[in-house]
């Protein structure tokens, strides 16, 4: 089956270039001719975890399949881990520090943001070694 | 879906020296030069202006009706934009630009600022209502629904589904006409004053409204002499103007959201700003946020390609105006008559293909001539940048030879190859 495969490597504790990936994403899947409304579950998800790689796990490395069916994000990093799943899925549940918080980012609603805008997502993770999110965004569908 | 293609801007060919200045700052990357002329892709273009205002040679217009045609109506209303009241220094009441406009050949001026305060108290109803999508953004400015509808169509629902101030104001002068003139229909003509380009196609396509009721529109460049020189002999007169301090301000950045009551909005200017706001809306980053506005030139429409005066100049002296604004009661409008008649749509996205599949084969020769590209963004081909050249070369409008450098890399290659071929011959 036809796809289309890209990887975005994301750098750690770089503030100022976080959301560089999504936003590369998002003309990809412009020049495809993916649904607006898509393009931007797609995004929202990729960005949300863009910047808990940069806030938590510094970095780590996204890859991107595209079909025409669906859009497949893997997101892997090296990073802490996520010691309760339910806890971070929480909205409003934060463990990022006061100064990324001041930095505007940290408000807790990254996972609940991500999994919202995604058809499908699982997350694999371990302390102390690192977090796998697997996130799906159907093409097809309308909302 | 049909005002798709339509804009104001325009290209003076024999003014066009071919440079890359417009295309470096075009938003939407509408430009290209090509045959060493300037050419807009009229699917992408906003009629923001910025071509306009960056060009050296003037070779960039916006398409505007000449004077004259007022006479083809026997009852002529001038629209003057709140913008239209900073470009005079001479001029130190509202009421005397109105009365210039009058001595010019109009037989009544209507103020948009009025319509604007109308469209103040709609908008703070909208946004009581609840019904709309969070942020909701101001539809006030042409070149924003524009950008909206071409790069951002996710954000279409949360454009405040209420018409421009200018087509408001339009509507109630004919109105206000037709009751109190002998005139009807056609021999009403309404005639807009007009800041930039993007309000100019506004009054030949609105959006939101089935048909725009403006005969004709006049840029403020187009007129500022004429009633420059009718303000010297001014010596007030009836009070024409009846807009009011917050009308007044519309024309300044942050004067729309200033009179709406609310403390978490966003007032953002220039389009280059507008364009990274709306990235964060897309991106979910301002959910905090009620209310934005969002004009397309810096200061507001004070800012307009097609004003006179300085922006800053003008802002200061349109606070001044406003402080003298007499404000009247508004007439009492249906919230149903200020509301959208029609949807707004997406414009077609450019696509490598409509068939995903050979899109993603060319997406992927996309990538390989952009990575055998300089990257140096230098314009010299005529696109804004070497990812654009890649997607114009995948998409069959350019080829690689219009890269300078990969030209001079293939000289180099053809006369190594010649040398090669004398020194097989020797």
């Amino acid at each position: 089956m036809s796809s289309f495969k890209v990887q975005y490597p994301i750098n750690g504790e770089d503030f100022v270039s976080a959301g560089e990936a999504s936003r590369k994403l998002k003309k990809v899947l412009q020049n495809l001719g993916v649904d607006p409304q898509i393009i931007r579950k797609a995004t929202v998800a990729m960005y949300e975890g863009e910047i808990n790689m940069v806030i938590h796990a510094d970095g780590g490395v996204i890859d991107v399949e595209i079909t025409p069916e669906k859009i497949h994000l893997f997101l892997r990093d090296k990073g802490p881990g996520i010691p309760n799943i339910d806890l971070a899925m929480t909205e409003g549940y934060s463990t990022a520090s006061d100064n990324v918080r001041e930095l505007g980012f940290g408000a807790g609603m990254g996972l609940p943001n991500m999994n919202k805008y995604t058809d499908y997502m699982n997350i694999t993770t371990e302390v102390g070694v690192g977090t796998t999110i697997e996130m799906i965004v159907n093409t097809k569908s309308a909302s | 879906m049909q005002n798709n293609i339509i804009h104001s801007v325009t290209l003076d060919k024999e003014k066009c020296k071919g440079c890359t200045n417009c295309i470096k700052m075009c938003p939407t990357q509408a430009i290209r030069v090509r045959k060493k002329k300037a050419k807009i892709i009229k699917e992408l273009c906003i009629d923001c202006g910025e071509c306009i205002r960056v060009c050296p040679y003037h070779a960039k217009k916006a398409v505007t009706d000449n004077l004259d045609i007022i006479n083809n109506y026997k009852y002529k209303i001038a629209l003057p934009a709140p913008a239209f009241y900073g470009q005079f220094d001479k001029a130190t009441d509202i009421n005397s630009i109105l009365h210039a406009l009058v001595k010019i050949g109009f037989d009544d001026v209507f103020e948009v600022a009025y319509a604007a305060q109308i469209v103040t108290e709609k908008t703070k109803k909208m946004i009581a209502s609840g019904e709309l999508e969070i942020p909701i953004i101001s539809s006030a400015c042409p070149a924003v629904v524009k950008l909206i509808t071409t790069k951002y169509p996710s954000l279409i629902d949360n454009i405040v589904p209420l018409i421009s101030p200018m087509n408001l104001a339009a509507k109630l002068a004919r109105q206000t006409a037709e009751e109190k003139t002998p005139y009807k229909g056609s021999e009403i003509g309404i005639f807009f004053i007009t800041p930039c380009a993007a309000k100019a196609t506004c009054t030949k396509y609105p959006h939101g409204i089935k048909e725009s009721c403006i005969d004709g529109v006049f840029s403020f460049r187009d007129i500022y002499l004429k009633v420059l020189s009718h303000l010297k002999d001014n010596g007030g007169g009836e009070e024409l103007s009846k807009a009011g301090f917050k009308g007044v301000c519309w024309a300044n950045s942050g004067g729309e959201v200033s009179s709406l009551d609310i403390d978490n909005y966003i007032a953002v200017d220039g389009i280059h700003n507008v364009v990274q706001v709306l990235d964060e809306i897309e991106n979910d980053r301002l959910s905090d946020v009620v209310y934005v506005e969002a004009l397309a030139c810096t200061g507001g429409c004070v800012g307009g390609p097609l004003a006179v005066e300085n922006n800053f100049v003008a802002q200061t002296r349109v606070k001044r105006m406003a402080k003298t604004a007499r404000s009247s009661s508004l007439v009492d409008i249906s919230d149903e008559a200020v509301k959208w008649e029609v949807p707004v749509y997406s414009r077609k996205q450019r696509t490598l293909d409509d068939d995903m599949v050979v899109a993603m084969e060319k997406l992927t020769k996309m990538n390989e001539i952009y990575e055998g590209l300089p990257q140096l963004d230098c314009g010299s081909c005529g696109a804004p940048n070497c990812r654009a050249l890649a997607e114009d070369i995948v998409l069959g409008y350019a080829t690689e030879n219009d890269c300078i450098f990969k030209y001079k890399e293939r000289m180099v290659q053809l006369a190594n190859e010649m040398l090669a071929v004398r020194n097989e011959e020797e």
